[in-house]
C-alpha cells in the first residue's frame, strides 16, 4: 500500500458544497468525509460519501463533443478542447455581430464560485446572466429582499440560538445542507422547539413537537391566521415593531377578516391549533425562525408565503435578533479586505436584458435574472431587446429543472448555439450542439469563494486527483473562450496564478489554505446591533408590507387570499421535493445512491388509494393532464399524505441511452407540469410548479393478485 | 474480551444513509449487501411517526457464527472483533443462519460471506469505524460498554433535571 495523502476540498454532490476531507492512496480516492476542522468534525451526507462512485462513472462526457445529428439524436463528433474552443467563441461572436452583443444568455446555479462566469459574460458585453432560481428560491430570496432589504444569501438563520423554529415547505432534514440540519438538531437537543407544517409527514415533521397537516396550496392563508392572532391576541412585540418595523397599522387593517378559525378552514386544521402555535412562538420570542423556504416555486402565491413567514418572525422581534433571522456580515465586517473580483475588470453591460428585468421590474433582482422570461427572448424578445441566439447553459439541466421539457425544447429550436458545460450527461447536453465536459468536483480547483454569514471565511475547492478524462476545471474552459474573444485577463495559466489574482491585497496566499481548506476571518459570530443597524430597504427599517420592494415592481405587497383550485375529479396535485440520498437529477445514475432509492414510488392517501382500487405492491403510471404517460413507479399508501396531493421525489424518469442505470427509473415530474412555463408568481417571480394535476394508472399485472 | 460497542441515537437520527452509503463505497460486499443497514420503522396511528434504527454486527462474546462456521473463516480477535477470512470461506452460510440477526452478508459475485469488521485496518490506526465517523447527526457513537452506558445515563440524568417542574 502506497502512503495516503489527505487533501482538503469542498462537496460538488448538491449546492451546499460542504468542506470535506479525501484520502487518496495510491492515485485513487480513498474515503470520502467531512473536514473535520470545521463544524462537521468528519460527518457527511450520503450523497457527499458517493462522490467516490462519481469518480469512477464513466458514463460522462469524457471529451469535448459537438452535435452531427439533430439535436438530441446523440451523434457526437469527439473534438479537441482547442477545436471546441474555436468552434464555440466563432459561433458567440457570429451572433454577436448579427443579432447583437445581448444575444447571448448565460445560466448557471449560482453559488459561492461565480465570480469568474459574471466576469466572463461582462466581457463579451451581453447582461443577460441567470441563475436557475425561477425554479428554485426566487421567491424565498425576493421576499427576503421585500421585508428585510437582505437577499436570501445574507439572511442568516440562526438556529444554534433559535428556541422555536417552524418549518413550512422546508424539509430540513431530507433537502440537506448539512451544517444546517447539525444546528438544527443541536438546538432541538438543547430544548428548541420545531412545528412542521407540510402536506405530509417527511422525515423533518417526525423529529417535530408539532406537525400540522395543511390542504395543499394554503400556507399563505395558514400564515394570514397567524399574523391576525399575534395581533389580535396582542402577542405580537410591540417594542421592537414600533422601534425597527413599518406598515403595521395598514397590516394589522389587512389582516383583519383572516381570524385563526378562518385559517383552520382553509387549512383543514384545528383553529385552536393555530392559536396554540401562535402562543408557543410569543413565549420563545424573539428566538424564533419561522422559515421562509428554500425551493419555493410552488403555488401561485408563494412569494406571499415567503414574505408573511418573515413577516412573523418579525413581529415577534426575531429579525435582526440573535437566535432569529440576521443579516450576515462579510470580510469588511471583520475589517479584512475580501477578494479581488474578476467582474471588477470589465464594465457592467447596459444593454436591454432579455427577460425585460430594469425596465419595468426595478425590484426583482438582476443577479438572479428570470430565466423562463429569457428563454421566451428566443423567439419573442421584447421590446428593444435583442433575440437570444446562443445559450450557454452551464453546470445547469434546465430540461430537468425546469417544467415542460417538451415545450422548451421548442423554444431552445430558435438558438443558433447550444452550449453545455456539464460534469454528467443531462437531458440539457444530451440536446446541445456542444457539450464542453467539465472535470468532476474531485478534479478541478475552484476559484476562491467568499462565505458571508456570522462568520465570514474564505474557502477554495482543492484538486484531489488529475481527472481521469479529457475535461477542464472551471477556469481553464473560461480561459479558453477568453483567449479567443479577446479577454486576455480572464486567461490564466494555472489556478494558482487565479488564487494569487484573487487574493491579492488580503494579505494571504494560496498555501493559507492547504491545511483546512478556507480561512476564517473572525473567531466569533458577528451579530449586528439593532440600535444602530440600518436595513438594506427603502426606509430602513423591517417592512412589514414591503412598501419599498412593491414599489419597485409594481405589484400589492398585501394581496388577498384565493384558495387553491381543487383537483378534478379523479385527479391529483402532483407535488415533489427531495430525499437525503438523491440531488434531484444529477445522482440517479450513481450506482451507491441508485441502489438506495432506484425510483420515485408515489406516496398517496390511503382512502383515494382504496377508492382508486391500488393496493400496496401494485405500481401505477402517472398521466398528465394530457393524458400522456410521464413514467411508473411503485406507490406508498400512507395517511401520512393530504388527499388531493400526490408526492414524488424530483429528478427521476430519465430517457437518455447513455445513463444505464437512471434509464426509465420513476417518473419525470418535470414533463407532467404542462404549459408550466409560463406560470410565474408575479409578486416573486418563482414559477408556480405544484399548480398541476395528473391522473394515475395501475399497470396491469403489477402488485399482489 | 468483547472491548467495543457502537452506539446509535435514533432520536438524532434522519435516516439519510450516510453509514450504509460509506461503508458501501469503503467494502464493496457485492449487490445487496450491506454491512450495516439503517432501517426505518413508521406508524400513522394515532398519529404520524417514523423512527430509524441503525443494525449492524453485535460482535458477540460468544458468537454463535464462529461456531457454526466449518471452516474456521469466521474468527474473533482478542479484541472482541469477529470477522471474516474470506479465503477461508467457502459459503456454506452457516454463520448467516446461525446468527440471530443475520448479520453475516452474502456476495453473490464472489459466493463468499463477508460482514462488518468494525473496520478494523482503521481501528488499529487508532480511528473510528468510518459508518461513526461520517454519521451525518453524529448519532453513532464508537465506544466501550462501559462508558456508553455511563453517558447514557448521563443524558437521561440531565434530561430528568430539565423536565422536573421548578422547585417550590
Amino acid at each position: 500500500m502506497g502512503s495516503m495523502q489527505l487533501v482538503q476540498s469542498v462537496c460538488g454532490m448538491c449546492t451546499a458544497r460542504c468542506p470535506i476531507s479525501v484520502e487518496v492512496k495510491d492515485g485513487s480516492v480513498g474515503m470520502i468525509y467531512g473536514n473535520p476542522h470545521s463544524p462537521l468534525k468528519g460527518a457527511l451526507c450520503a450523497r457527499g460519501v458517493a462522490g467516490k462512485a462519481l469518480e469512477r462513472e464513466s458514463e460522462c462526457p469524457q471529451s469535448p463533443l459537438i452535435r452531427v445529428g439533430e439535436r438530441g439524436e446523440g451523434k457526437w463528433k469527439k473534438v479537441s478542447w482547442e477545436e471546441a474552443f474555436d468552434y464555440v467563441a466563432q459561433k458567440i461572436a457570429a451572433v454577436q455581430q448579427q443579432h447583437g452583443r445581448e444575444a447571448v444568455l448565460w445560466s448557471d446555479r449560482d453559488g459561492p464560485f461565480t465570480d469568474l462566469y459574471r466576469a466572463f459574460m461582462r466581457g463579451i458585453g451581453s447582461p443577460n446572466v441567470c441563475t436557475h432560481s425561477t425554479s428554485c428560491d426566487l421567491n424565498t430570496h425576493h421576499a427576503s429582499k421585500a421585508v428585510m432589504g437582505l437577499g436570501r444569501g445574507m439572511a442568516v438563520n440562526d438556529f444554534a440560538n433559535c428556541k422555536h423554529i417552524v418549518l413550512q415547505t422546508r424539509n430540513i432534514f431530507e433537502a440537506i445542507n448539512l451544517g444546517e440540519a447539525r444546528t438544527v438538531m443541536q438546538a432541538l437537543r438543547k430544548g428548541c422547539k420545531l412545528t412542521v407544517i407540510d402536506i405530509r409527514h417527511n422525515v423533518s415533521a417526525s423529529k417535530a413537537n408539532d406537525f400540522l397537516l395543511v390542504r395543499p396550496g394554503t400556507d399563505y392563508a395558514f400564515n394570514l391566521g397567524i399574523i391576525n392572532t399575534l395581533i389580535t391576541r396582542k402577542l405580537y412585540n410591540k417594542d421592537y415593531v414600533d422601534a425597527h418595523t413599518t406598515g403595521f397599522a395598514e397590516l394589522a387593517e389587512f389582516v383583519a377578516p383572516y381570524t385563526a378559525e378562518w385559517a383552520a378552514e382553509q387549512c383543514q386544521v384545528d383553529a385552536q391549533a393555530i392559536v396554540r402555535l401562535a402562543q408557543s412562538l410569543a413565549a420563545a420570542a424573539p428566538h424564533v425562525i419561522w422559515h421562509p423556504g428554500w425551493m419555493t416555486s410552488r403555488y401561485g402565491d408563494s412569494f406571499q408565503v415567503a414574505r408573511t413567514a418573515l413577516v412573523i418572525t418579525a413581529l415577534l422581534g426575531g429579525v435582526g435578533v440573535k437566535g432569529g433571522i440576521v443579516p450576515g456580515r462579510t470580510p469588511k465586517e471583520c475589517g479584512k479586505a475580501g477578494l479581488k473580483k474578476f467582474t471588477d475588470l470589465f464594465p457592467a453591460p447596459k444593454g436591454f436584458r432579455a427577460d425585460s428585468l430594469g425596465v419595468d421590474n426595478k425590484a426583482f433582482d438582476p443577479g438572479k435574472g428570470l430565466l423562463h422570461k429569457a428563454f421566451e427572448a428566443i423567439s419573442n424578445p421584447p421590446q428593444g431587446a435583442a433575440p437570444v441566439k446562443a445559450y450557454m447553459c452551464w453546470r445547469h439541466d434546465p430540461l430537468q429543472g425546469y417544467p415542460d421539457p417538451d415545450a422548451l425544447r421548442k423554444r431552445f429550436g430558435g438558438l443558433d448555439l447550444l452550449v453545455s458545460v456539464t460534469f454528467s450527461w443531462s437531458d440539457t447536453a444530451w440536446y446541445s450542439d456542444v457539450v464542453l465536459p467539465l472535470s468532476t468536483y474531485l478534479s478541478r480547483e475552484s476559484i476562491i469563494a467568499t462565505k458571508n454569514g456570522l462568520k465570514p471565511q474564505f474557502f477554495v475547492r482543492n484538486r484531489v486527483i488529475p481527472p481521469r478524462y479529457d475535461t477542464k476545471a472551471d477556469w481553464e474552459i473560461i480561459g479558453g473562450l477568453a483567449k479567443r474573444l479577446g479577454l486576455d485577463p480572464l486567461v490564466f495559466e494555472s489556478a494558482e496564478d487565479v488564487w494569487r489574482f484573487q487574493l491579492e491585497g488580503t494579505g494571504l496566499t494560496s498555501a493559507d489554505f492547504t491545511e483546512k481548506g478556507f480561512v476564517s476571518l473572525t473567531s466569533e459570530p458577528l451579530y449586528v446591533d439593532l440600535a444602530s443597524y440600518s436595513f438594506p430597504t427603502a426606509s430602513g427599517k423591517v417592512e412589514l408590507t414591503s412598501e419599498g420592494y412593491g414599489k419597485g415592481c409594481g405589484e400589492n405587497m398585501l394581496p388577498p387570499y384565493t384558495p387553491p383550485v381543487a383537483p378534478p375529479e379523479g385527479a391529483y396535485r402532483i407535488t415533489f421535493g427531495r430525499v437525503a440520498v438523491h440531488t434531484q437529477g444529477h445522482t440517479i445514475n450513481n450506482p451507491l445512491l441508485l441502489e438506495q432509492v432506484p425510483e420515485n414510488t408515489v406516496w398517496i392517501n390511503s382512502k383515494k388509494a382504496k377508492a382508486a382500487g391500488i393496493n400496496p405492491g401494485d405500481r401505477v403510471r402517472v398521466r398528465d393532464a394530457a393524458g400522456n404517460a410521464m413514467g411508473e413507479a411503485g406507490v406508498k399508501i400512507t395517511s401520512a399524505i393530504h388527499p388531493e396531493a400526490i408526492f414524488v421525489v424530483h429528478g427521476f424518469g430519465h430517457d437518455l441511452p447513455c445513463e444505464s442505470r437512471a434509464i426509465n427509473q420513476g417518473i419525470s415530474d418535470s414533463k407532467c407540469l404542462r404549459g408550466g412555463l409560463g406560470m410565474q408568481d408575479m409578486g416573486g417571480g418563482g414559477l408556480a410548479m405544484q399548480e398541476h394535476f395528473v391522473t394515475l394508472e395501475k399497470v396491469a399485472g403489477s402488485g399482489a393478485a | 474480551m468483547s472491548k467495543y460497542i457502537v452506539m446509535h441515537n435514533s432520536a438524532d437520527c434522519i435516516g439519510c444513509k450516510a453509514c450504509e452509503v460509506q461503508c458501501r463505497s469503503l467494502h464493496n460486499g457485492g449487490p445487496g449487501a450491506f454491512f450495516c443497514r439503517v432501517l426505518s420503522v413508521e406508524q400513522t396511528e394515532p398519529k404520524p411517526a417514523l423512527g430509524f434504527v441503525y443494525t449492524s454486527c453485535f460482535h458477540c462474546e460468544n458468537p454463535w457464527c464462529v461456531k457454526a462456521c466449518p471452516t474456521g473463516a469466521m474468527r474473533r480477535r482478542d479484541d472482541g472483533i469477529v470477522y471474516v477470512e474470506t479465503s477461508a470461506c467457502v459459503g456454506c452460510k452457516a454463520c448467516i443462519t446461525a446468527c440471530p440477526w443475520a448479520a453475516p452478508q452474502w456476495n453473490a459475485q464472489t459466493g463468499k460471506v463477508d460482514k462488518c469488521d468494525l473496520c478494523r485496518d482503521r481501528i488499529d490506526q487508532g480511528l473510528k469505524p468510518a459508518c461513526v465517523t461520517t454519521c451525518a447527526m453524529s448519532c453513532l457513537q464508537f465506544s466501550t460498554p462501559d462508558a456508553a452506558s455511563q453517558e447514557r445515563r448521563q443524558e437521561f440524568a440531565g434530561q430528568m433535571l430539565r423536565n422536573r417542574p421548578a422547585a417550590r
